[in-house]
């Protein structure tokens, strides 16, 4: 007696393509997918609640293990975010804004970098992987003249940065940015120019504008989409507002779309930490700020654009040195929402490239 | 070669003179020369590994093995007696004696397929008649391995990549075998080395380049290389077709697969390339030489594209083979036809 049956697939928690410990349990009709569905927690550690337990400068050095690729952005959201409820905002030096433009540039240009590299093995391009880790090795090694760190950085402080930057490290800077354009033109001849690359990506899992905006994308997703937006031209925070850069939209919201929007981000990166080389004023790098940080009682919601999205930072203080409740709003969490809508249908091989290029990081979905 | 037979006369000759039988001798020096290419596929092996690492090394700009031996060299002989000390794990579930023989009939196709290729004038284990035949034959129950050893893991994902197999394997012999049909109307003979001596003044990559680039894209998915590894799919299946395999039985699965690289080579070089024949007079290189010059220029090709490309999707894989290879391999085959009957109207 011939039955046909759909096969029930459990993609992760331990799978080469989910990115981390990301668990989906996929139904397969032959290879199409016909409804998957999300388990995340595989990595929940408890930041928010820790946050509780801990003084706020205490908590600086956490952000780095949030978004793991990206964590000079996330430290600088939050040191972001308690300034505002200090009400420092508007003393910090000019100095110390430039180098967090800088190294908050080179950050990105980092998450990029591994975003195309990862998209790259996703569909089995191994060579271009060490293309895109190649740059991004390079970018690291600035940061961590900078910060003494690869990955961790822990450099931002409330009211400036840790320190200043070292000797050098502008003609280092000056070096990899005369570099980096050549290396993502690269990118176009390895990857993005080639012919399977685009029939496996171009209108692969389309993601329309309202699909986008009611899943409540942010950062590069929202974009791809073509939805013009960006909260450093938009709401510009820190120094952003004298700075001029283009903010790449692409209208069609697939997955070749948003791995171009990432890779033209790049290229404003450079444009960005250009200017802010020429414009970098002497001075300190630190506000005068009490040691002991307490916030006034009083509660605060922050954003800045990471390199995946807007993340937020929503802190509530009760006057004491240490938070009374933290709550991070992580764009990748709300970016991988839209996964199970987005796999139906799609053949197996095109859900791993299209989990891809959502650009998730585990660490900040699961916390 | 003039050496090589020289040592199997000899052979030969010696054991007549210990007073054995011509059917015993003959058998004799039949093992002797299967156990000669046996090892010449294995030597090829520490070769062929080594320089698919360098290579990929040297596209993905790194420095590849360089620890053990010169040049990391020694990379490959250590690691197979690496997988010989690991432990060999068997799914509780899996069928058992298929998971068990799966991947040494494949082991076994990839041999015997060496049956009929020679590697110099002479240098052949048994020189049929329908030679090529042979080798498509022989290459094609390759399918049925990787078939086994997907279905018995009893792994959803081994069984995706088993039925990947079938699917690919089945669609891309019909374009492969249409390809070097166009070789063997020309030289009308399906031996080998008659083949290679029809080449001796044209190689038969000039008529039949179309048949060749059809036969090497054939070849890259009939032996599961990259672009179109998609019977693996380690980005989606984890290792498709042998993920549940560790230790030795993994070896020999890689082995196989290297066995049949260098045979599918062999029978490009031999096909297309001229074989042992030396190109522009350069005869000083001996044939064997020229052969396995040939070889590994084709292997590099294939090196190149798999460290190049990305996956093609499977349905674009499809779409490829029977929408566009077979109707050109078709097309080559009637040209072909044609232009054979013209050329014998011409010359009567």
């Amino acid at each position: 007696m011939l039955k046909t049956q759909e096969l029930t697939l459990n993609l992760g928690p331990h799978h080469p393509s989910t990115h981390g410990v990301f668990r989906c349990v996929l139904n397969l009709e032959g290879e199409y997918i016909t409804k998957a569905v999300n388990h995340l927690g595989y990595l929940h550690r408890g930041i928010e609640k820790l946050a509780e337990s801990r003084t706020y400068t205490q908590f600086i050095p956490y952000n780095g293990r949030l978004d793991y690729v990206a964590g000079m952005l996330n430290e600088w959201a939050y040191v972001m975010a308690v300034e505002k409820l200090m009400g420092i905002t508007e003393e910090i030096p000019e100095r110390a804004e430039y180098i967090r433009v800088i190294v908050g540039e080179l950050q990105r240009i980092a998450s990029h970098g591994i975003y195309f590299a990862s998209m790259a093995l996703d569909v089995a391009g191994a060579s271009a992987w060490f293309y895109g880790f190649r740059d991004r090795d390079e970018v690291l090694d600035l940061l961590e003249m900078v910060s003494g760190q690869r990955l961790m950085h822990n450099y931002m402080r409330f009211g400036g940065v840790a320190a200043d930057l070292p000797d050098g490290f502008m003609n280092k800077l000056d070096k990899l940015l005369n570099k980096l354009p050549a290396a993502i033109e690269e990118y176009e001849g390895i990857l993005l120019g080639n012919e399977i690359f685009r029939a496996r990506t171009v209108g692969v899992a389309p993601v329309s504008r309202e699909m986008a905006l009611d899943y409540g994308f942010t950062g590069p997703n929202l974009r791809a989409s073509g939805v013009d937006t960006d909260l450093r031209r938009d709401e510009p925070y820190s120094v952003y507002d004298r700075f001029k850069f283009n903010v790449p939209v692409r209208q069609n919201g697939d997955t070749f779309d948003r791995v171009i929007v990432r890779i033209e981000e790049m290229k404003e990166s450079i444009k960005i930490i250009r200017q802010a080389m020429e414009g970098i004023p002497e001075g300190p790098v630190m506000a005068k700020v009490p040691k002991v940080i307490k916030p006034p009682v009083g509660e605060v919601y922050s954003r800045l654009e990471n390199a995946k999205g807007h993340l937020g930072f929503h802190i509530v203080s009760d006057g004491s040195t240490k938070p009374y409740r933290l709550r991070i709003y992580s764009p990748c969490f709300v970016n991988i929402g839209i996964f199970p809508e987005m796999a139906k249908g799609l053949h197996l091989m095109d859900a791993v490239v299209a989990l891809a290029s959502l650009d998730i990081v585990l660490g900040e979905i699961d916390r | 070669m003039q050496i090589s037979n020289t040592i199997a006369t000899g052979l030969k000759d010696w054991l007549m003179g210990m007073g054995f039988s011509a059917t015993t001798t003959e058998m004799i020096a039949t093992a002797v020369w299967t156990l000669a290419v046996i090892l010449f596929i294995l030597l090829n092996l520490i070769v062929l590994v080594w320089l698919e690492r360098k290579f990929s090394a040297f596209f993905q700009q790194r420095r590849g093995p360089n620890r053990l031996g010169p040049a990391g060299f020694l990379q490959f002989p250590v690691d197979i007696v690496k997988v010989l000390g690991k432990e060999d794990i068997i799914p509780a579930a899996a069928d058992k004696p298929v998971f068990r023989i799966a991947s040494i009939t494949l082991f076994i196709t990839a041999i015997l397929a060496w049956a009929v290729i020679p590697l110099g004038e002479g240098m052949i284990l048994e020189d049929l008649n329908i030679g090529i035949f042979y080798f498509i034959a022989i290459g094609s129950t390759a399918t049925i391995s990787l078939l086994m050893g997907g279905f018995a893991s009893n792994n959803k994902y081994s069984l995706l990549g088993g039925m990947r197999t079938v699917a690919q394997m089945i669609s891309y012999e019909i374009p492969m075998v249409f390809s070097l049909l166009g070789v063997i109307m020309m030289v009308g003979s399906l031996r080998l080395s008659d083949i290679v001596k029809a080449q001796e003044h044209m190689w038969f990559i000039i008529p039949q380049g179309i048949a060749f680039i059809i036969y090497f894209i054939a070849t890259v998915a009939e032996t599961n290389r990259g672009p179109f590894d998609l019977a693996e799919g380690e980005q989606e299946l984890v290792a498709g077709y042998f993920t549940e395999y560790s230790g030795i039985r993994y070896a020999i699965w890689m082995i196989a697969e290297y066995g049949n690289l260098v045979a599918v080579s062999t029978i490009a070089s031999i096909m297309f390339l001229g074989g042992w024949n030396a190109p522009f007079g350069l005869t000083f290189i001996p044939p064997f030489l020229w052969l396995l010059i040939k070889i590994y220029f084709m292997i590099f090709l294939f090196m190149w594209v798999k460290w190049t490309y990305p996956r093609i999707r499977i349905d674009h894989l499809m779409h490829f083979g029977w929408k566009f290879l077979i109707p050109v391999s078709l097309a080559n085959i009637l040209v072909t036809g044609v232009g054979i009957y013209i050329y014998r109207m011409i010359t009567g």
